[in-house]
């Protein structure tokens, strides 16, 4: 919502484009069938057209609004999708723009009781957290999309009716330009939380529904805080609520209350009520300057996801399988691993390099995501939004302890994620070859990054498909030697990084001060196998052949599990 | 005195939430009494139970 006399996409700070309905080939009674059609062209729907095509797959992506999502929605960028934008060719603008932070502080009743402070290793190419708007995530995306030939755009386009098949799906489209049906191979549900792919398939998501509203604010000032996380447990400016503040590029800062029990949301969410509210929350962070209201929401936490990702040929990424709630900065952040998970695996099933069979491996790895999600989301809205007498009691002991007390401090931790490790997927087969390390990134984790002696990061050295990661000392023996040729055979795509302590081989990656070495837990002879999602399939401390052939087989669709 | 693990303390917040939800509002406080009884025998040190009290009063005692 924006203030009285202000249209829906009228913004103090972004200028929203009218996309245009197109004459498409269907039109004119042609009838060609796509590989791919991907329903909603929001962020993660667009990133799948971007990964697909990164494999060199058409899709057509279609979106039935004119123009980008109104508001800032998800603002926060984790470091693990920055590496997804890389590899799709569109982090440069994310990065010029967005305000990238690692600390966050909590206070209670108006003093500081917990310092957050996100992990941040020297080798790490990205910070932990970027704060962008969406509308900005969207448009930098578009860039990409309308610059990349693989992807047919269609703005305007709505869905009105689907028809699975065994060897497809039609899809009915209405445009401006006219109705007509569209055929694909498989479709792409990427039409968020009330999708209507999933609606109209008859298919329902379970979980949890919590109690408690937030209002979401976004204010223009100019107020001097560095891009922290700040959250505020009974402030005086939200008496009975929590506060939290995001700064954002363009002076914007959003602003977060959750409103009082039995509060009207319908009063709540009136502009006379959002600007005496949020100028109570400024008081309170002392800014007595001018600001301006740029645009409200209100939002309640969900944990809410699909049994089955998957419905014959339709996949179901992002919001449109899942709803979590927005305290863990989850929502953008699992819905582009679902396009980026999906995305290389479809492409490998399209291109006839892989067994079908490789995308019944999307749905048990991404929920998994999910549920990992919710176990940790259910604890961190329990403190953010006490469901009961119990749970408010229980919040209010330890916040108030927290003042003159350490002990209690760390239940008010945000839990911003990790993303989830894959060790229990079917691409995983040799998770208890983990035992062999002391240390080091687990199988089907994401791997630590390091800087390189030549000013660049080692996983910039991943390749396209399966990578390995070899540790050795100069010369390979005949046994690794024979490993790489078959890789290379597996996979057109194989990238082989040879890690040596000085450079022995013209194509190593020197390891000068053995930092890779340490990170990874690894001796001479050490293999570790990444995914072209860069987790880790596998890893040996000595190289097992067979093992390491069958893991890029079953990662490639050549094996069944 | 050792100190408790992050997260068999989390856990001991959660199981305290959900045991005087379980009392209803006219009997927790006799349900916290209680336990600080139940954990002070347990603790068998008066003068850190004495200590505790203090802790648990501060701010709160009018």
């Amino acid at each position: 919502m924006r203030p009285a006399g202000k249209g829906p996409l009228d913004s103090l700070y972004f200028q929203y484009p009218h996309f245009p309905a197109r004459l498409v080939p269907e039109l004119d009674g042609n009838a060609p069938r796509h590989p791919v059609a991907i329903v909603g062209a929001g962020p993660i729907g667009m990133t799948a057209a971007l990964v697909l095509a990164r494999y060199g797959i058409r899709s057509v992506l279609l979106d039935r609004k004119d123009t980008f999502n109104d508001g800032s929605r998800a603002l926060c960028i984790a470091r693990p999708t920055m590496h997804i934008l890389e590899r799709i060719g569109a982090a440069a603008p994310f990065l010029d723009k967005a305000l990238g932070w690692r600390f966050g502080r909590s206070y209670y009743r108006g003093e500081q009781i917990f310092r957050l402070e996100m992990p941040h290793p020297p080798g790490e190419k990205y910070l932990p957290m970027y704060n962008l708007q969406q509308q900005y995530i969207e448009q930098y995306l578009h860039d990409a999309v309308a610059a990349c030939e693989l992807v047919d755009m269609r703005w305007q386009s709505e869905l009105t009716g689907i028809d699975c098949g065994n060897d497809g799906v039609s899809l009915n489209i209405a445009s401006p330009a006219g109705d007509y049906r569209l055929n694909a191979d498989y479709v792409l549900a990427a039409d968020g939380a009330r999708s209507p792919v999933r609606t109209r398939l008859g298919l329902r998501m379970k979980g949890e529904n919590y109690e408690g509203k937030y209002v979401i604010a976004d204010i223009r000032m100019d107020h001097d805080f560095p891009t922290e996380r700040r959250a505020f447990f009974e402030p005086s400016g939200n008496p009975g609520g929590t506060v939290l503040i995001h700064k954002q590029p363009e002076n914007i800062w959003r602003v977060d209350y959750q409103l009082r029990e039995g509060e009207s949301e319908e009063a709540a969410l009136r502009e006379q009520n959002i600007r005496a509210r949020v100028g109570a929350i400024l008081g309170d962070i002392g800014h007595d300057k001018p600001w301006e209201l740029e645009w409200w929401s209100i939002y309640s936490a969900n944990t809410l996801c699909l049994d089955d990702y998957r419905h014959g040929r339709v996949f179901f990424i992002g919001d449109a399988a899942h709803i979590v709630p927005i305290f863990g900065v989850r929502g953008l952040n699992n819905g582009l691993a679902d396009a980026d998970n999906l995305g290389w695996k479809l492409a490998a099933v399209l291109n006839g390099e892989a067994d079908e069979s490789l995308l019944d491996s999307y749905s048990p790895e991404r929920r998994g995501a999910t549920l990992d999600v919710f176990a940790n989301a259910t604890k961190s809205t329990r403190f953010m939004t006490p469901p009961t007498r119990g749970w408010r009691l229980a919040r209010e002991a330890a916040l108030s302890l927290s003042l003159k007390h350490e002990f209690p401090r760390g239940l008010a931790n945000p839990r911003q994620m990790q993303p989830y490790t894959y060790s229990e997927s079917p691409l995983t087969p040799y998770p208890e070859r983990d035992a062999e390390f002391a240390g080091g990134p687990a199988s089907g984790s994401f791997p630590p990054n390091a800087t390189l002696a030549d000013g660049g990061f080692l996983l910039d050295r991943a390749g396209d498909g399966m990578t390995a990661m070899l540790f050795c000392d100069g010369v390979l023996n005949a046994a690794q030697t024979a490993l790489l040729d078959q890789l290379t055979q597996l996979d057109k795509r194989f990238v082989a990084l040879l890690i040596q302590p000085a450079r022995a081989t013209a194509d190593a990656v020197v390891d000068t001060d053995g930092e890779i070495t340490r990170l990874f837990d690894a001796r001479p002879g050490t293999f570790y196998l990444l995914r072209p999602d860069l987790h880790i399939a596998g890893r040996w401390k000595t190289i097992v052949s067979a093992e390491i052939l069958r893991t890029a087989g079953l990662c490639l669709g050549r094996a069944t599990p | 005195m050792t100190a408790m693990p992050a997260e068999d303390f989390e856990a001991a917040y959660e199981a305290l939430a959900m045991a005087i939800d379980s009392t209803g509002p006219e009997r927790e406080a006799l349900f916290l009494t209680r336990l600080a009884l139940v954990l002070g025998h347990e603790l068998g040190d008066i003068a850190v139970f004495r200590s505790a009290i203090r802790t648990a009063l501060e701010g709160v005692a009018e």
